[in-house]
């Protein structure tokens, strides 16, 4: 909303300055976001008397100047031909900035063929204060030397535009602005009655509102014999203030009016009217050709403004072209009316149409201010365009007035902290406009309190809590630190938040940089990594088409980021990112993914270059994760890799079970990634946090005793001829599972398969590590822990011991 | 046998400069067999005191056990000069170039809003808030209109929501525009009092230059029976304090709207912006940086409270722009590009744990 310091002075009698305005504006809530001055811009121009103007010796268009100026007499060569003697012009000493040419005039005086000139004459296109461009600004007479031409102009006006918000469609009025900022003990607000103008015969045209809950009222009134032309002077100088252009002055009435007062009306040429108007839901198939030239088809949830031919308006948004007032327009029929909100805000979004009236009729206009917007438009008219006003029909009815609201005096001190005296409650309530009763104390449990019709955002207590303290200030707020519990501070995070943050922490610290990205991705990409069937997960409203769908996965976007970086010259990438994955669009399906991705570039080494990063490396990674979550890796089983978009036999999953699938690790599909558009190998792993089992604590923060023996562990090497297919995995854990008591750590050590082995079999090697607790083993001890390795091992995988 | 004791000098002036004249470990000790050894010189002298006189063996005894000692000393003597050559010899070829890198190790990096999201964490913990989460999928209920936003309340088009595809019978659930859904949830399924904070990820359809489609945010919330809009004002400016770890920061509110509180406000705090970063607790400037207000009694009634029984307050922030102002991002799009080289500069190391008595960065 934007408005003119001295409109606002109309209403509002105060000795602030622009400054003392704006901080007023922003401590009572109304959000000042541009200040503009004009007369900034014209602070170097004044006005100059030319005392002579003689034809330049050697330039035909050129007239020299002997100009009286603030700077003294000067002499201005000049080439507007309506330069003469006697004339008051506006004069810009050397070195001034000519705003509507973009440059800055010499700091020094200038020869034009051989005259030297010091200065200029400017025209009002120069000033950027007009379009006439046929020679210099000519000043009225009585203007005299020196004085600023922003003054001369009334341009030395001041323009704020401030954020309204939705629940003040009030601030969108002026008298609006002027009673709070009254209230906020900025001055006196003033706001004089609008004469009642009493019409001097019927109105012929008739109004009804047939649905008088799309149109509670409608109201309206003939002028005729109005001769329309321009509108006065002032009111064109406020309109173009706020960046509206002046047309005539029916239309500029209404602009006026609706920023005046929050009022929209809409002024229609009677003669284009056939019969009676009503307001009533459009009929299906229903058009109109609107002021803003285009064509709307309407519907039935849309309310019109209808004559017998069919609609001439949309109810609250714009009025129809056929009908709309011009200057040839000798009678009009002037129409107020109040529209419901949610229907306007529908019909606004509808029909994309983008005014005034839709934006004051959406957020709720004063159902009381029909009757006095139509008498202030038409004084006005009838001061300018002369012609003479029937009565106000009115169709629907006129609103009663709302409700008392229960303020409940104690909220004040209970929901502020603030003691507030009944005195200076009534006071700010009265001053914004609310009644209350005088008698009202401080321990009453209720005040009843009328609300103004222009407030449609106060229904409760705390309503009227938030009035007092906005205007009172939140500087009156005590400054009370919260309580605090006694004792130190407790834990607050849940397992599930300390395991994002452990998990983190330990990529971080093993080389992985942490991105964060988009939760949607293409839903074609979804599809290649696992997911992109559920239909739950389109975004409908996507802000790009390939950001069209809930992300099943990271690694899609990892994977895109590390190509991205690798682009940009970067070496190998490490990225990790723990954010949500989405398996439906239910509350509890959505999970925390640790994600991670290299893009493996082996550096060059002079000891040689290292291993490129593999499945195993990723493994490592995983396990450090799941080992600092107290998930030892060896509790899970290694199965297939779940989802298409893993290399299938360089990846896995983690799985608990045969259902529970905890994450999956290892190389991303070749194909998939080329589809991907990046370029591969790229491994990485991808754990869900709510699949790992919670971490039982066994009696408190004990750790459990460390049992250290004190004999030599003795390890002994099996090897196993096992079927390819086997995990040999399996063996060492089948062989760690024979005993475990005496067994603490086997491991396979080494692995081979080809020559020297029958077809379909590898040879495993695995160490046992045996640990005697109270006596040294003795040989049959040794054999039998053996034989139970080998059958274990044979049970579980069907290998057989090579002999 | 006197002439072999009458030797006995020239014996062990021979055997000594034996000693001194070996180069090497093994000489020196086949030196000491062949004097020393069972069957030594030194020692088959010494099988000769048996047969002497007593007299004899009184002189001759301590003489030759006097020689074997002295002897041994010299060639334990020898012995060390030897090794340490040899030690020497060894390390002398054992140079390495160490101005030669080490094998490279990635440093790694935690992103900036995911470690303010724990510095805030940590902060509001110490004030006894809880951190609650929540789903990004949110229903139109716990969006918008629990929270007091109307079907229809131009508020709701401020928001820019996004929706998911309709569902069969055309009913829309959106992407959470606000973590303030989970307030509501928490109020329906916990008893106050209540104090808890809101990290997450949010969506609003907007794309420039200060706006990304996903940003993130931290709400939080307080329910019971008398927190007032006081303990709103100090609570968020010791929190600035904290977070900005200057020693006073100085804030200032603004009466709002939003929805879902009354009375509302939205909080500035004092800034200097005349250089290239802004600096908090200074200058001259101010600068918004969250909304809050009381919260509406119509949300606590959607939520099953009684508003004249309970009473707290909520705000909000945007995490993203929180991170920019302390730590000097110029930019909020990198945030979402994965970018190495943004992260390694802007990124925090992976041990620096923000905690109120440690230190927060």
């Amino acid at each position: 909303m934007k408005f003119s310091v001295s409109w606002l002075k109309d209403y509002l009698k105060t000795d602030a300055d622009l400054n003392g305005i704006i901080d007023a504006m922003i401590l009572a809530g109304l959000e000042v976001e541009e200040v503009e001055n004009p007369a900034e811009k014209l602070k170097e121009f004044t006005a100059a008397k030319v005392v002579k103007a003689e034809q330049h010796p050697d330039a035909d268009k050129l007239r020299v100047c002997t100009v009286e100026t603030k700077d003294g007499t000067k002499q201005i060569v000049c080439g507007a031909p309506n330069a003469r003697t006697g004339m008051t012009a506006v004069y810009a000493p050397l070195g001034t900035y000519i705003p509507g040419l973009d440059f800055s005039l010499d700091k020094k005086p200038r020869k034009l063929r051989g005259v030297e000139s010091s200065g200029m004459m400017c025209s009002a296109t120069e000033l950027e204060v007009g379009s006439e461009s046929d020679g210099i600004m000519e000043l009225s007479d009585d203007v005299e030397v020196g004085d600023p031409i922003a003054d001369v102009l009334g341009l030395n006006d001041a323009v704020i535009d401030f954020e309204v918000t939705p629940n003040r469609p009030d601030w969108l009025g002026v008298t609006g602005i002027a009673r709070d900022l009254a209230a906020a003990g900025l001055g006196e607000v003033n706001i004089p009655d609008v004469a009642e103008i009493k019409g001097t015969f019927p109105c012929p045209i008739e109004v009804t509102s047939d649905d008088t809950e799309a149109c509670p009222v409608f109201m309206g009134r003939l002028i005729k014999g109005v001769k329309n032309g321009p509108s006065p002077d002032w009111m064109q100088a406020r309109l173009k203030a706020i960046g509206i252009n002046p047309k005539n002055m029916l239309v500029d009435v209404t602009n006026y009016v609706s920023f005046d007062r929050c009022r929209p009306l809409h002024a229609y040429d009677a003669d284009k009217i056939q019969g009676n108007v009503t307001a009533r839901r459009a009929k299906a198939g229903e058009k109109l050709d609107a002021l803003d030239d285009n064509t709307y088809e309407l519907n039935e949830d849309m309310c019109v403004i209808a004559d017998e031919s069919g609609p001439v308006g949309i109810g609250g948004i714009m009025g129809g072209a056929g009908t709309a007032s011009s200057e040839e327009t000798v009678n009009i029929f002037l129409e107020a009316a109040i529209f419901d909100t949610l229907r306007t805000a529908r019909t606004g979004r509808a029909t994309g149409i983008v005014s005034d009236a839709r934006y004051r009729n959406e957020r709720g206009i004063d159902p009381a201010s029909c009757r006095e917007g139509l008498d202030l438009a038409t004084q006005l008219i009838l001061e300018t365009c002369g012609g003479e006003a029937s009565d106000i029909v009115v169709g629907g009815s006129e609103p009663v007035a709302q409700d008392a609201v229960e303020f409940k005096p104690v909220d004040m001190k209970r929901l502020t902290g603030v003691d507030m005296t009944a005195k200076r409650m009534k006071e700010i309530l009265e001053t914004l406009g609310f009644g209350v009763d005088a008698k009202a104390k401080l321990d009453d449990e209720i005040w009843k309190i009328n609300v103004p019709s222009y407030r449609r955002d106060v229904f409760q207590s705390a309503d009227i809590v938030e009035e007092l303290i906005r205007i009172e200030g939140f500087d009156a707020l005590p400054a009370d630190s919260l309580p605090r519990e006694a004792g130190a501070a407790k834990q607050v995070t849940t397992p599930l938040q300390n395991r994002v943050r452990t998990a983190r922490r330990v990529l971080a610290a093993r080389g992985f940089l942490e991105g964060v990205s988009w939760s949607f991705m293409d839903r074609a990409t979804a599809t290649s990594f696992g997911g992109g069937d559920n239909d739950a997960l389109v975004v409908d409203n996507p802000i790009a088409n390939d950001l069209n769908y809930m992300r099943p996965t990271a690694l899609a976007n990892l994977a895109q980021a590390a190509q991205r970086n690798v682009d940009h010259g970067a070496e190998e990438v490490r990225l990790f990112e723990v954010g949500p994955i989405y398996l439906g669009d239910g509350p509890k399906d959505q999970r925390t993914a640790v994600t991670s991705l290299v893009k493996p570039r082996p550096s060059r080494h002079w000891a040689g270059t290292s291993e490129a990063y593999d499945a195993f490396a990723a493994k490592a990674d995983l396990f450090a994760v799941l080992t600092a979550l107290d998930q030892p890796g060896e509790r899970f089983q290694i199965g297939e890799p779940v989802g298409d978009h893993w290399h299938p036999g360089r990846a896995a999953s983690l799985r608990l079970g045969p259902k529970n699938v905890v994450g999956t690790f290892g190389q991303l599909h070749p194909a998939v990634l080329k589809k991907l558009d990046v370029e591969g190998p790229m491994v990485g792993f991808e754990i869900y946090l709510e699949s790992l089992p919670q971490v039982k604590s066994k009696g408190g923060k004990t750790k459990q005793r460390l049992e250290k023996a004190d004999l030599t562990p003795i390890r002994r090497d099996f090897a196993f001829l096992a079927d390819s297919s086997v995990q040999a995995g399996e063996i060492a854990k089948a062989a760690g599972n024979a005993d475990k008591k005496l067994i603490t750590a086997s491991r396979v050590f080494d692995v081979y398969e080809g020559e020297g082995m029958p077809e379909g079999k590898k040879s495993v090697a695995i160490e046992v590590t045996l640990q005697p607790r109270e006596t040294q083993l003795k040989d049959a001890d040794i054999e039998k822990v053996s034989k139970a390795i080998v059958a274990a091992v044979a049970k579980s995988t069907k290998a057989e011991l090579r002999g | 046998m006197t002439a072999t004791l009458d030797n006995l000098d020239a014996i062990e002036t021979e055997i000594s400069t034996a000693i001194t004249a070996t180069t090497n470990e093994a000489a020196l000790e086949d030196l000491r067999v062949a004097e020393l050894g069972k069957k030594g010189r030194v020692s088959l002298m010494m099988r000769e005191l048996g047969k002497m006189s007593p007299e004899e063996k009184k002189v001759a005894g301590p003489a030759l056990n006097g020689l074997k000692n002295r002897l041994n000393d010299a060639i334990a003597v020898r012995k060390e000069v030897l090794e340490t050559e040899a030690l020497n010899a060894q390390l002398a070829n054992e140079t390495q170039d160490l101005s030669l890198p080490p094998r490279p190790e990635p440093t790694g990096a935690l992103h900036p809003v995911m470690q303010v999201f724990e510095e805030v964490a940590s902060i509001f913990g110490d004030m006894g808030f809880a951190v609650a989460e929540g789903p990004d999928i949110e229903d139109d209920f716990h969006n918008f209109t629990a929270l007091n936003f109307p079907e229809g309340h131009p508020a709701r088009e401020d928001h820019d929501t996004f929706f998911m595809a309709p569902d069969a019978d055309g009913n829309r659930k959106v992407l959470r525009t606000h973590t303030s859904p989970v307030q509501i949830r928490t109020m329906m399924s916990q008893k106050p009092p209540i104090r808890v904070i809101i990290p997450g990820r949010v969506y609003r359809k907007d794309w420039d230059a200060t706006h990304t489609p996903m940003f993130h945010q931290v709400e939080g919330l307080v329910i019971d029976k008398t927190t007032h809009m006081g303990h709103l004002k100090q609570c968020l400016t010791d929190f600035l304090a904290a977070f900005f770890e200057v020693d006073n920061a100085e804030t200032r509110f603004r009466p709002h709207f939003f929805p879902f509180t009354e009375p509302s406000a939205e909080m500035d705090v004092r800034c200097d912006r005349s250089g290239d970063t802004i600096k908090v607790g200074q200058g001259t400037s101010w600068l918004e940086i969250l909304g809050s207000g009381m919260v509406h009694p119509n949300v606590l009634r959607n939520c099953g409270l009684d508003p004249d029984e309970y009473q707290g307050f909520a705000f909000g922030m945007g995490v993203d722009r929180l991170a920019m102002l302390k730590y000097g991002m110029p930019d909020l799009r990198p945030y979402f590009e994965a970018d190495a080289d943004w992260i390694s500069n802007y990124g925090f190391k992976p041990w620096l744990l923000p905690t109120l008595t440690g230190g927060l960065s």
